[in-house]
This record gives C-alpha cells, sequence and structure tokens, in this order.
C-alpha cells in the first residue's frame, strides 16, 4: 500500500508539471484553434530564463533558505515568466498573426518551424550571450536551499519539497486562473472571444488584444513549470520541451481541448497513469522505459473512445 | 450622421455590395430591404468594420471610417446587433449585457443602462442569470438589441430582427424600436420582412444583387408597386 501512495504523489506531481504546460495548449487554442506546438519551447526557454536569471543575481550559492524560497526562487520565476511571455507574444505577432487567415495547416506547420528554431537557437547561441554557460550539453539547475534535494516522510512515503512546490504551484494557478476568467474584464473578453470572435469585435473587444493575453497566459505559466522542471530533475537542456511539450498536449486533449478544468484534470490523470503503470504492469511492460508508451496509449484510448476528453472539450468556459 | 459612398465589399473575389450609396439622418429610422443575398448584412458588417472596403468610403458624424479597427468603431458610437442575433449563449443575461458595454469606462452609467434595459424587457431582469442560450427565439431578439443599446449607440443597426419571429413577437420588437427612436437613437434597420419595416421607417432602400435599386420614404415604398410585388406578395 505504502507503494501506492508513493506512486500517486510521484504521479501527482508529474501531472501538475504537464498541467501547467497543458494550460498555455488549452487557451491558446479555445481562442484560436490553433494547436501551438511551440509551446514545449516556450516551457524551455522559461526555465533558461530563471537559470539566466540566477546567473544575473551573481549566481548566489550560500544563503539562509528563507532566503532562497522567499528571494531567490520568485526572482527566477518573474525571471523565467519575462523570457517566456516575452518569446510567446514575439511568435504570436511574427509568425501567427500574419498568417491568422490562412489555411489551418499554415500555422500548424509554423508552429513546429518556431519550435525547431527556438531549440536550436538555445543550443548555438545560449553560451554566447556573456556569463551564461554553454547550452549543448544539460546544465545544472541552480541549487534553490530548502527545496532542491529536501523531502519529508510519511511513514515509508517519501515527498520532495519539489513535488510539494510543484503541485502548490498548480494549485495557485489554477485559482489564479478562476478568478482572471470569471471575475476581470480581460477574462469575460477572452471568454466570448472563444465563443464567437467577430461578436466580440462588435462588443468592442480588441481580439489581437485577447488573443496576445492567451498566449502570455500560457507562457508565464509555462514558466513555472519549467522552474518545477529544473528544481525537480537537478538540470535543464534544450531539448527539455519536446516531450514535456507532447505530454501536456497529451494532457490537454485527455481532459478535452479547450477546457482549463480539463487541461489541469487530463495533465495529472496523465501523470498518475504513468507513475502507476511503471509500478504496477508486471514484466518488462512496466519497466521506466514503457511510460511514454502507456502515456501515448492512454491518448489513443481516450480519441478512440472519448474524442472530447475527460471533461468535454469546448471553448474556454468557466475555468 | 452616416454617409455611404460607392461602397464596394468582397469575399474573396466575388463582390457581394457593388457601389452602393445612402445616408442616415440623426433621429431617422432607415431601412434596407431585399432578399437574401442581397448585401444587406455584408454592409452592415463593412459598417462595423467587421469587412474592409475594395473601394468607396463610410463617414460617421464628418469622420471617416475606414482603417478604423472593429472595437473602436463602437467607441464611436455605431453599435450592431448581428443576424441570427449572435448572443453569446452560455453566458448569463447579465454577462451578455455587460459585455455589450465593454468598450464603456463609467461603471455608474453601465448600471444605470443595465436598470433600463430591465425595466424595457422585463423578462430578461427576472431571468437574468440564466443561459442565454435557454431564451425563446423573441427574448433572445431582445437580449441582442438590449446588448448593443449597453454600448450607448449614436446609431443602432439592427440585422433582421424579426427573423424566425411570430407576427406577435416581430410587433413587439418593431414597438420597442419606435421606443428606441423616440428616445433619441438612430437606427438602421435591415429586413427581410417589408411591411414591418417599412410602416417605421423614414426612409428606405432596396437591394438587390449588391445595389440600390431605388428608394424613398417608408410610406412611399410600402405603396409602391414594384416592392408590393417583390416583397409584399402583391400582385
Amino acid at each position: 500500500m505504502d507503494l501506492f501512495w508513493q506512486q500517486l504523489i510521484n504521479g501527482l506531481s508529474l501531472g501538475a508539471l504537464y498541467a501547467l504546460i497543458a494550460v498555455g495548449y488549452t487557451v491558446v487554442y479555445g481562442i484560436v484553434q490553433l494547436i501551438n506546438f511551440a509551446h514545449g519551447e516556450i516551457f524551455m526557454v522559461g526555465a533558461f530564463g530563471a537559470f539566466a536569471t540566477w546567473v544575473v543575481m551573481g549566481s548566489p550559492k550560500e544563503m539562509s533558505w528563507q532566503m532562497a524560497v522567499f528571494g531567490l526562487l520568485p526572482a527566477m520565476i518573474v525571471g523565467g515568466m519575462i523570457v517566456s511571455v516575452s518569446m510567446a507574444l514575439l511568435t504570436e505577432r511574427l509568425a501567427y498573426r500574419p498568417l491568422r487567415d490562412a489555411p489551418r495547416l499554415a500555422p500548424l506547420i509554423t508552429a513546429i518551424g518556431i519550435s525547431v528554431f527556438l531549440q536550436e537557437f538555445v543550443r548555438l547561441f545560449f553560451g554566447d550571450i556573456p556569463g551564461m554557460p554553454d547550452a549543448k550539453r544539460a546544465i545544472p539547475f541552480p541549487t534553490v536551499i530548502g527545496i532542491t534535494g529536501q523531502s519529508l516522510h510519511f511513514g515509508n512515503v517519501t515527498v520532495q519539497i519539489s513535488a510539494i512546490f510543484t503541485i502548490g504551484a498548480l494549485a495557485a494557478c489554477t485559482i489564479f486562473l478562476w478568478f482572471y476568467v470569471n471575475r476581470t474584464k480581460t477574462g469575460r473578453a477572452m471568454v466570448a472571444t472563444s465563443q464567437d470572435p467577430d461578436t466580440a469585435r462588435l462588443m468592442g473587444i480588441n481580439v489581437d488584444r485577447v488573443i496576445m493575453s492567451a498566449f502570455a497566459v500560457g507562457a508565464a505559466l509555462a514558466a513555472i513549470a519549467g522552474v518545477a522542471h529544473g528544481l525537480r530533475y537537478g538540470n535543464i537542456d534544450f531539448r527539455m520541451g519536446f516531450l514535456a511539450g507532447l505530454k501536456a498536449f497529451t494532457a490537454a486533449v485527455l481532459g478535452g481541448i479547450g477546457n482549463i478544468n480539463g487541461a489541469v484534470v487530463g495533465g495529472l490523470v496523465l501523470g498518475v497513469v504513468e507513475s502507476m503503470a511503471t509500478t504496477f504492469i508486471p514484466g518488462q511492460f512496466g519497466s521506466p522505459a514503457w511510460k511514454d508508451v502507456w502515456a501515448f496509449v492512454l491518448l489513443i484510448l481516450v480519441l478512440v473512445f472519448r474524442p472530447q476528453g475527460l471533461l468535454g472539450a469546448k471553448v474556454v468556459d468557466r475555468a | 450622421m452616416l454617409e455611404v459612398k460607392d461602397m464596394v465589399v468582397a469575399y474573396g473575389r466575388v463582390n457581394a455590395v457593388k457601389g452602393i450609396s445612402f445616408s442616415v439622418e440623426k433621429g431617422q429610422i432607415v431601412t434596407l430591404l431585399g432578399t437574401n443575398g442581397a448585401g444587406k448584412s455584408t454592409t452592415l458588417r463593412a459598417i462595423s468594420g467587421l469587412l474592409k472596403l475594395v473601394s468607396g468610403s463610410i463617414t460617421f458624424e464628418g469622420e471617416p471610417l475606414d482603417g478604423v479597427p472593429a472595437h473602436k468603431i463602437v467607441e464611436r458610437g455605431i453599435a450592431q446587433s448581428p443576424e441570427g442575433r449572435r448572443l453569446f449563449r452560455k453566458m448569463s443575461v447579465e454577462d451578455n449585457l455587460k459585455l455589450g458595454a465593454f468598450s464603456r469606462k463609467d461603471t455608474a452609467g453601465v448600471k444605470t443602462d443595465l436598470a433600463n434595459i430591465y425595466e424595457l424587457f422585463p423578462v430578461l431582469g427576472e431571468r437574468r442569470h440564466e443561459a442565454a442560450g435557454l431564451f425563446s427565439g423573441g427574448e433572445q431578439q431582445m437580449l441582442a438589441i438590449g446588448r448593443a443599446m449597453m454600448s450607448r449607440p449614436k446609431l443602432l443597426m439592427l440585422d433582421e430582427p424579426s427573423m424566425g419571429l411570430s407576427p406577435i413577437m416581430t410587433q413587439t420588437i418593431m414597438r420597442t424600436i419606435l421606443k428606441l427612436q423616440s428616445e433619441g437613437v438612430t437606427i438602421l434597420l435591415v429586413e427581410q420582412n417589408a411591411s414591418a419595416a417599412l410602416s417605421l421607417a423614414d426612409r428606405g432602400y432596396v437591394l438587390e444583387v449588391g445595389q440600390i435599386m431605388f428608394s424613398d420614404t417608408g410610406k412611399a415604398l410600402l405603396g409602391d408597386d414594384r416592392v408590393r410585388k417583390a416583397y409584399l406578395g402583391a400582385d
């Protein structure tokens, strides 16, 4: 039974990471019906932005845990957000907006192109930024004293502090999103635009601005996920957005693309399924190498039997 | 107040509106009549900034509207209740009305106007928290008009408000339009229901395949043989 609880907590923390990224896929899809395949790279760039912020701060190593948790960590998150949000807005403005009225395939292919571009850009040029290490290989993520490598024990169940951070961040973001969508003017404009963009325009809503806020919100959450990833795995690299992005996209479809709650639920379910599958499926099929297989098997099953997703695909609606 | 000159609007390569000119004077009700495909909705969509002009011009209160994005046109004082009502069906009545006031910053004024709409259409007030999609066609039309009115427009454009409504409900809507005019709102009314529209209109324009065939006062058009034959079922 301990093993079950252990895997459940592992799965939830992995799933929370997926969910934080999945929200970006779903919000953008809900508004412009675009699967932004470059979103995984926005997550990656956010992690690098957080790392760069640490370097700019003088690569601090020794400090109290209070300083690390309440000073360094928030600074890194904000730094990561600035980088990922600017990158997301830049791609929207330069690459997607000119294709707004093009056939749907055009922006999709563009998204894949941006994804490759961002990976290669970080790989080739990150080390050329003064003070930054070469990014052709994985870079160790800064240690946040009090979180990195720390864990709590409940009987035989170990809970990493980084897992608590990830799940806590997801909870906070979900509450923020609910408030944003239901209680702010921009949020209501977003829901209106997702239901009917032309009529939203007739209401005086600046649809371009709504689309930009959708990209920005998704990128900000992806940056938090980037930091969570760094804390969890201890390093970051230019390829980290590919698989994580694919998994998060799976999570978004699983929950029902366009549905914010669906992205959260889909992420958590996917994380738990992955972690349970590698533990409770017997023989070689339960080996860690198979965890991605089970994740995508789940996607295929959902697409066959419940194509609208667990919570139902819909336009961005009551979060 | 509104001056449309030689306006050409196209969908792709097909010109849906082929150089029309008309004007709306302050305080008037002006109606555009015509069958499906005559270019009536296209005209309204172009005035609202949802479609770009190929050529020609639109002037509102002496200022040109070309190049002004749709969301800015609402701020200039032109609101539209679009064809088929296009409500935000999953949102409540109140949320729909509040979206109508999206471009406004005077919170107190918005509150007053909300109360006025509920007074004008009591059924909306009673069920203000229910989803818009749950209402009958006539009630939805009231909501669509109310939503457009929430921006406090100088010019209200209504695209086929009688579509799919019973004759009694159509009369109710037409009475509402007269009431709005008496409160000082200028109205551009697009209709297929010629008798209902012309009985209100100060002026009517008859559109056919993207061109204005003729125009006159509402009363004169009601008695016009060409209109009677084509739109009023007289032989």
